[in-house]
């Protein structure tokens, strides 16, 4: 099958490669670019171990055609690193309240929820589980999932300064904006 | 000197050992995307393979042709049972005595079984070699119920034509596989015949799928010039695996290198043997270069080891007071196509004869028949030891089926039933030992914790509004007090294929005083990595930090069983602290030698050998150390490591109490679980925050299997659950709110206390969920229905009662 060239943005870096119009996003992702962050759970955008942020959006990585990324400006969970390279508020909260297990869901449910506290900075834990409700884990049972974000949460906005906390990965996509 | 004004106190803190909830260390990298599991792994060169996949349940395989595939640009071979007769590889051991086929051999017996591999330089062009395969079949008449297939004419296994003696025992019929009998059938009998009551009923305990976020999945490496086979794959079991691969293959296990690296999830999924990993490994053999299967989630779902399916008839005898007298089961065991259970070789349906419970039943007979049907094989112990699962939620249902014979609160009737904690070590009825508990305690500080009186006072509120036309919602309240029996298991009882269920763990103490210890076992998310390390630094003095834990690489792990039934703190955990005790042993000798006084002259005291009397005069662990390398010591060989292979005495015995609230809408059939909680009893506790996060876990899969979860056939054999559209996972939007407690009553028998934990969530609260659902109709006369208990389901049974207007 003939291959196109795609050009796009990865976690801060222009990245371009020849792709079939078929390959899926999360394969050029990990296959093309080594980006194994993302990881594929189910293939049909039930699971959510598959998601990026994509124009500043949350989107599933399997569904979304490399060909349709054209141009985009990704963010996975490997850019969510301060830039120092230390672990973010959402990475550091994770790990605080043991919100991961096996660790299979963790890029994809960390993606989700730095994406979700730009929506929404203030959550209730309801909102917590309504907006974190695309990503599946099957070790965790969420509880300690939504104590990370809400923790997160209150600590981003004790310190006010998103942009100097969130790292490469938040200014990139707030610049897309 | 800091340590000086240190307190034993302060110092202890330090280690982050038992008891403490030590943050994560594994967690760094998997917060920032750089696990490492099977699908991560890239080879140069490496291949995809891929299956063709059979759309019959039931079907003669006429013809295989792979003409056109093989001319798909990318597609290298495609590999046919005839290509693996040659090797004798198109057929394989199952663990469970049985044989299954790797790929197709002239027939096929479930939707979704393996026909032919395809190898290809890509996973796309892999698909789309799968897709230009053609295969013709012919097809057969379908079985989808063991009952039916009992009575049968309809042969599934040809193969076994004329073998009327299965892997344990007579077969009663061609698709009858074993009869498993324990207890005493004639006393049964008899105390069922005399009693003042005896309650009946069919308990089925549905099909369904571990289903772990990571699917299985491995990467085949024949490097020709070594003649070296590494093996990458999600192998809940890895030194298994390479004896298994060594044994079916031929190539001499020292050739054979099996990696477990991170992987996502296991929940029993990832214990067997499957197609996939065999034909990977002859694709490289046959290609030279590495190859690649990773199951997508249809695969997954329809191939790999599904879970349950046991259809368990119940008798249970008891005095009009209600105490019990007898207990009596019989299980029909759908097992599908092939019997591919992964329970140890002398326990064909598992330790479903754990089956009497928390309860003192002095007499009690247990048969088991397995059955092929037209399903997928496996049989797996979905996050439970072996068929535990089942036994609690039989014995679990029947206790509610007899309170509501009784007329009595189903509370008190296990009260008065528990094993009495004066009682243990306990013999039961069914074979057991059970090494400790304390029913009583766990139970009554569960029912004061959750107000039990006051909800039912509630309830029987809610049940006269409901009359009165107030409202459509019901009140049901769950109860479960569980045993589990994990830790599997003693050698002298326990083995699979042959391999003696023991674990291992060395340790290496370092010149400077940190260390690395290795384990027979494989974390799949249970936090290995944190905890062996807390074991070690309780036991030896040295920090936790500064304690590097290995596991999953046969060449450089020491021999072990791997991680499933909850036997990694049991069996391993015990293997890490005996080792630990050697090496402390060592270290006294050294301690006495630099102190200048006799071994028997110094203590242990946190992290050094203390001089007894005089605590000015110590020598640390890091001390004891450095010089164990580097100082010649007259009787001792320089170093300081050991490594224990520990066979457990004896299984543990966790046990649990847990309590369920549930409000249902009549109408709808929607349910809405307004508390969990629970109670749960794992002996020691070695890291607090770990337990709580596999108590929440596994409480979770058991709302989904209690509440929607299954895997479903319909008459033709389709597979009606292949996706995650139609196969249930919670979200966080449905999962209830779990509030956790404990007891602690430690294992008498293990080195320190613990008994296991990672499992008793979901054995405890699939039947907490279901009685409450049970227990919200029994007003109206409700004694049993089966789960799963999705909204149809359950509007259903509000039907049938007559409850809709």
């Amino acid at each position: 099958m003939s291959k196109m060239h795609v050009k796009l943005t990865v976690n801060g870096e222009a990245v371009e490669g020849l792709a079939e119009p078929r390959t899926l996003l999360i394969h050029f992702l990990r296959e093309n670019l080594g980006v194994t962050g993302p990881h594929v759970g189910c293939e049909t955008s039930h699971c959510g171990a598959c998601t990026v942020d994509m124009d500043g959006r949350s989107v599933k990585s399997c569904t979304v055609f490399v060909a349709q990324a054209q141009g985009a400006d990704v963010t996975t969970v490997e850019g969510l690193v301060n830039a120092d390279g230390s672990l973010s508020v959402l990475q550091e909260m994770f790990r605080e309240h043991h919100g991961l297990q096996c660790g299979f869901c963790t890029p994809g449910m960390i993606t989700r929820a730095h994406r979700f506290l730009m929506e929404n900075p203030t959550p209730t834990e309801e909102e917590v589980r309504f907006g974190m409700a695309g990503n599946l884990c099957r070790c965790t049972g969420y509880q300690n999932i939504v104590k990370a974000i809400l923790a997160a949460a209150e600590m981003m906005k004790a310190e006010d300064t998103p942009s100097s906390t969130e790292g490469v990965g938040q200014q990139k996509v707030e610049a897309a904006e | 000197m800091k340590d000086e004004v240190q307190t034993p106190e302060e110092r202890s803190a330090g280690l982050k050992g038992m008891g403490c909830s030590r943050k994560r260390v594994e967690d760094v990298r998997f917060t920032q995307g750089k696990g490492n599991y099977v699908d991560d792994i890239k080879l140069p060169g490496m291949l995809f393979g891929d299956f063709v996949r059979s759309p019959y349940a039931h079907a003669k395989v006429v013809s295989i042709n792979t003409e056109e595939a093989l001319k798909v640009p990318g597609v290298l071979a495609v590999l046919t049972a005839a290509d693996l007769e040659p090797l004798g590889l198109h057929w394989m051991p199952t663990l469970a005595g049985d044989k299954q086929m790797v790929l197709a051999d002239g027939k096929v017996l479930f939707q979704g079984q393996e026909v032919a591999y395809v190898v290809a330089t890509d996973r796309y062009a892999a698909a789309d070699g799968v897709e230009a395969v053609e295969v013709e079949y012919e097809d057969l008449p379908v079985l989808t119920d063991p009952f039916e297939a009992l009575q049968s004419d309809v042969v599934l296994r040809e193969d076994l034509a004329g073998q009327t003696e299965g892997a344990h025992g007579p077969r009663k019929h061609h698709n009858h596989i074993f009869t498993w009998e324990q207890g005493d059938k004639e006393a049964t009998e008899a105390v069922l015949s005399e009693a003042d009551v005896v309650a009946e009923e069919m308990v089925y305990y549905h099909r369904t799928h571990p289903c772990p976020l990571e699917t299985c999945g491995c990467v085949a490496s024949m490097d020709k010039v070594t003649g070296k086979l590494t093996l990458h794959g999600t192998f809940q079991a890895p030194h298994a695996i390479r004896t298994v691969v060594s044994l079916i293959s031929g190539i001499a296990e020292h050739n054979i290198r099996v990696i477990s690296p991170d992987i996502g999830g296991g929940f029993g999924n990832k214990v067997g043997a499957y197609s996939g990993y065999v034909c990977s490994v002859v694709a490289s053999i046959v290609t030279g270069k590495p190859v690649k299967w990773v199951e997508d989630r249809m695969d997954n779902l329809m191939s790999t080891a599904f879970a349950r399916d046991y259809w368990m008839q119940g008798k249970i005898a008891a005095t009009k007071e209600g105490k019990i007298t007898g207990l009596w089961c019989h299980t029909t065991a759908d097992h599908g196509g092939f019997d591919a259970c992964a329970d140890p070789t002398k326990f064909p349906a598992g330790f479903m004869n754990i089956c009497t419970g928390s309860y003192d039943i002095p007499t009690a007979y247990l048969s088991v028949d397995g059955v092929y049907t037209n399903k997928a094989p496996g049989g797996v112990a979905y996050r439970c030891s072996f068929r535990v699962t089942e036994a609690a939620y039989f014995i679990e249902r029947m206790i509610e089926v007899l309170a509501i014979k009784l007329n009595m609160d189903a509370a008190e009737l296990r009260r008065i039933n528990f094993i009495r904690k004066d009682q243990f070590p306990y013999q039961s009825a069914l074979g057991w030992e059970y090494d400790s508990g304390d029913y009583h305690t766990a139970w009554d500080k569960a029912l004061a914790a959750v107000g039990y009186d006051d909800l039912r006072k509630e309830q029987a509120q809610r049940l006269e509004d409901f009359k009165a036309g107030k409202t459509r919602k019901l009140m049901g309240i769950g109860l479960t007090h569980f045993t589990e029996i994990v830790g599997a298991g003693p050698v002298k009882n326990c083995d699979i294929l042959g391999l003696g269920m023991f674990d291992s763990c060395e340790i290496r103490i370092h010149p400077t005083g940190s260390a690395i210890a290795r384990l027979g076992t494989i974390s799949q998310g249970q936090g290995h990595a944190t905890t062996f390390a807390q074991i070690i630094a309780s036991e030896i003095g040295l920090p936790a930090d500064d304690i590097t834990l290995e596991e999953g690489d046969t060449d450089t792990a020491p021999y072990g069983l791997g991680t499933y039934g909850s036997r990694s703190t049991p069996v391993a955990g015990a293997a890490t602290a005996m080792a630990a005790r050697k090496i402390r042993a060592k270290a006294q000798m050294i301690a006495a030698y630099l102190l200048e006084v006799h071994d028997g002259d110094v203590e242990w005291d946190v992290d050094r050998f203390v001089v007894k009397g005089d605590e000015s005069r110590f020598k640390t662990m890091k001390e004891i150390a450095f010089a164990s390398y580097n100082q010649a010591i007259p009787g001792l060989e320089p170093g300081l490591e050991a490594v224990s292979y520990y066979d457990p005495p004896n299984m543990t015995y966790p046990f649990g109490a847990y309590i369920c609230v549930m409000e249902i809408d009549v109408d709808t059939g929607e349910h809405e679980v307004r508390k969990f909680y629970a109670l749960d009893d794992c002996g020691t506790r070695i890291n607090p925050m770990i337990i709580e996060g596999q108590v929440h876990g596994g409480a979770t899969e058991g709302y989904a299997i209690a509440m929607g979860q299954e895997i479903a056939y319909d008459d033709m054999g389709n597979h009606k659950s292949a996706t995650l559209m139609d196969f249930f996972l919670p979200t966080s939007w449905e999962t209830p709110t779990y509030q956790t407690d404990h007891t602690v009553t430690p294992s008498p028998h293990h080195p320190i206390g613990a008994k296991g934990v990672g499992e008793s969530p979901n054995v405890g609260s699939v039947p907490c969920f279901s009685n409450a659902v049970h227990d919200a109709f029994r007003p109206f006369g409700l004694t049993q229905s089966h789960m799963p208990h999705d909204h149809w389901r359950v509007w259903k049974i509000a039907r049938d009662l007559g409850l809709h207007r």
